[in-house]
């Protein structure tokens, strides 16, 4: 603060109060709510204070959908695509920045345009390279005549018949995410600020550049790591298309996708309290990460620019 | 060549650097002048990344292109070469329209109030002393919440039946109702999504204004500059390259990713008011299975994407550094 100006910082202050308690106006109606029972939540108007059966709600939302499970699932798949996603563009990075390879022009080209193809503009095709992974090689045998070629010589016929599908797999939820340009960046970005004379250090020391990316980058690189990890883990928790188009099977779904069941279509009274029950449960580990880690997360966020 | 494809050698690592003494004064921009040798293993590094940009991203991509100018049977038989007739159609068609303009009308709405929001907001915070850490947690929580939940929240506020807000609304003599009206519909989701996106710009602004030097607040506040003069002619300026990224990236948030909210909130409706592009795509390619129509859509919105991701990397250039150690 340079000056004194008491209205003015009365107002700011005004100004910030009213900002939060909009922020926490839908959460807290959502607690309220997952919290009452359902003739109570049907009241007009719904009372605007907690009921004490938020816990027989949670029950009941488990007897509805398999709570415990869908949260599991997004434990899973919000870790699985934070490591992930950090490990393949911290070695994707190490490949762009350290080595001078004939195709390291493309590459790093390649993976610059996949940011231009979003999952919503290539939802159709998309399904069905998840539904058929091997598709791309069979059609590449088919092409390349190795098929006729191996028959020929052989007497064999070479067939690629598995079918290999990721739809309601781990796998699926987590793999295919895992390719991140913007990681890429971030971490080639962090890798030219490192001083070149640890790399020189390094050699003349007899690393070689897996010694090198294990014993120094790696350890240099951690507070990104940390900073940008819990980013991509929220984005995993929180992601919805994905999950949605990808899994069929009720069990692999996430907790976010999930809860769509639970929203009420015309019932004769819909049971608000159980869906706002079960978005707290789902809202409530991306929140407590935030809370929790606000430094690194405000860090990963304004490098990120996710 | 042939230790390229050796992973690490002492012998190698001990030799490399007085080889390549000669080429490192002509590095190249993007890679480092002390690196390492190998034509092999940069590639198998990369492998991971790659392996999957190819199989999920461009794959699909080159599909996309090939369905928007076939015709294609659901079945999946049947495809003929139709040129431009789908995008054409696309074009002419009515709905296309009004999806276009939902989301012209989605994007601009939710763009502006959540940059002039965020900006109030991060002014007072820049401005206050105490309470200043507590007023950045509080504000930032939304960030965590998943669009889809987000969407839930809102729609349960303003629910014409058992909505909180929705009865306040009736109280005012309001007919509020976003499952019947499409514009309440749209209000709707621009609230929610505006809710939820709200603290992205206001941590980035925050940022901004912190960077803002303080000597020249401070030579302003000698001159008898009022705060709210020193924030319009001083900081206001200054963090227009923050503003100018935040448009983009409201720009892009609102075209590409608020399919999570828009249906769990309206499922586009009520008839089709709230069903923005990405929601339509979605629509007629998963629900309506017409492949070819769908592939058109995805063909434009990825043109959209491309321009976007040209400005959205200008953006990015033009950013002022920050500094958040308060």
């Amino acid at each position: 603060m340079i000056d004194r100006a008491p209205i003015l910082d009365a107002c700011c202050h005004a100004i910030l109060v009213v900002g939060a308690v909009l922020t926490c106006i839908p959460i807290w109606y959502a607690f309220v709510a997952g919290s009452l029972t359902v003739e109570q939540v049907n009241q007009v108007p719904m009372p605007a204070w907690p009921g004490g059966e938020f816990l027989a709600n949670a029950a009941a939302v488990s007897r509805r959908i398999d709570l415990w499970r869908l949260l599991l699932n997004s434990a899973i798949v919000a870790i699985g695509i934070s490591v992930g996603k950090l490990a393949v563009s911290l070695l994707s990075a190490f490949a762009i920045t350290y080595f001078r390879f004939r195709f390291r022009g493309l590459a790093f080209w390649l993976i610059f345009t996949s940011l231009m193809l979003p999952v919503e503009v290539r939802i159709v095709p998309t399904f069905e390279a998840m539904t058929d992974v091997l598709m791309p090689l069979r059609l590449a045998v088919e092409w390349l005549g190795i098929g006729a070629l191996t028959e020929a010589l052989s007497g064999w016929r070479l067939e690629i018949t598995a079918n290999w599908s990721l739809l309601n797999t781990y796998s699926g939820l987590i793999f295919p995410v895992m390719a991140s340009a913007t990681a890429t960046f971030l971490f080639r970005q962090f890798f030219l600020t490192v001083p070149d004379e640890l790399c020189d250090a390094a050699r003349i020391d007899g690393a070689g550049p897996l010694r090198f990316l294990r014993s120094i980058l790696l350890p240099l690189s951690l507070p990104n790591l940390a900073a940008l990890g819990i980013i991509f883990f929220l984005v995993g928790w929180n992601q919805y298309l994905w999950p949605l188009l990808f899994t069929t099977e009720a069990e692999m779904q996430t907790i976010v996708v999930g809860i769509k069941q639970l929203i009420p279509h015309g019932d004769s009274l819909p049971a608000w309290n159980l869906t706002m029950n079960a978005a707290v449960l789902a809202l409530l580990p991306p929140v407590l990460v935030v809370l929790v880690l606000q430094r690194w997360f405000v860090k990963g966020l304004i490098e990120s620019g996710k | 060549m042939s230790e390229a494809v050796t992973l690490s050698g002492p012998a190698r690592g001990r030799l490399a650097p007085f080889r390549r003494q000669t080429r490192r004064v002509a590095s190249r921009a993007g890679v480092k002048a002390s690196g390492f040798e190998g034509q092999l293993l940069p590639l198998l590094l990369l492998a991971p990344q790659l392996l999957i940009l190819l199989l999920f991203f461009f794959i699909p991509a080159v599909r996309v292109l090939v369905q928007a100018f076939t015709l294609q049977d659901p079945f999946g038989q049947d495809i003929i070469f139709v040129g431009l007739e789908n995008i054409q159609a696309l074009l002419r068609s009515a709905e296309y329209h009004a999806s276009a303009w939902a989301s012209v009308v989605f994007t601009l709405a939710s763009t502006v109030l959540t940059l002039v929001v965020g900006l109030v907001l991060a002014f007072a915070t820049d401005r206050v002393v105490r309470l200043r850490g507590g007023y950045r947690t509080v504000l930032l929580v939304p960030y965590a919440i998943a669009p889809a939940i987000a969407g839930i929240l809102w729609a349960f506020l303003f629910n014409p039946v058992v909505g909180p807000a929705a009865f306040l609304l009736h109280a005012l003599g309001i007919p509020w109702n976003p499952t019947r009206v499409g514009n309440h519909a749209m209000v709707l989701v621009v609230l929610a999504a505006s809710w939820k996106h709200v603290c992205y710009n206001y941590i980035f602004l925050l940022a901004a204004l912190a960077a803002v030097p303080r000597t020249v607040m401070e030579a302003a506040a000698v001159d008898g500059a009022s705060p709210l003069r020193r924030f319009f002619a001083i900081q206001l300026p200054m963090i227009t390259p923050t503003i100018f990224f935040l448009v983009v990236m409201n720009v892009v948030h609102g075209l590409f990713e608020t399919f999570a909210i828009i249906d769990a909130t309206t499922r586009g409706g009520p008839a089709a008011a709230t069903s923005i592009l990405v929601y339509k795509v979605y629509v007629d390619g998963f629900v309506n299975l017409d492949l070819g129509g769908s592939a058109a859509q995805s063909l434009l919105l990825m043109v959209f994407a491309m321009i976007l991701t040209f400005i959205q990397f200008r953006a990015i250039d033009r950013r002022v550094s920050y500094d958040l150690g308060q």
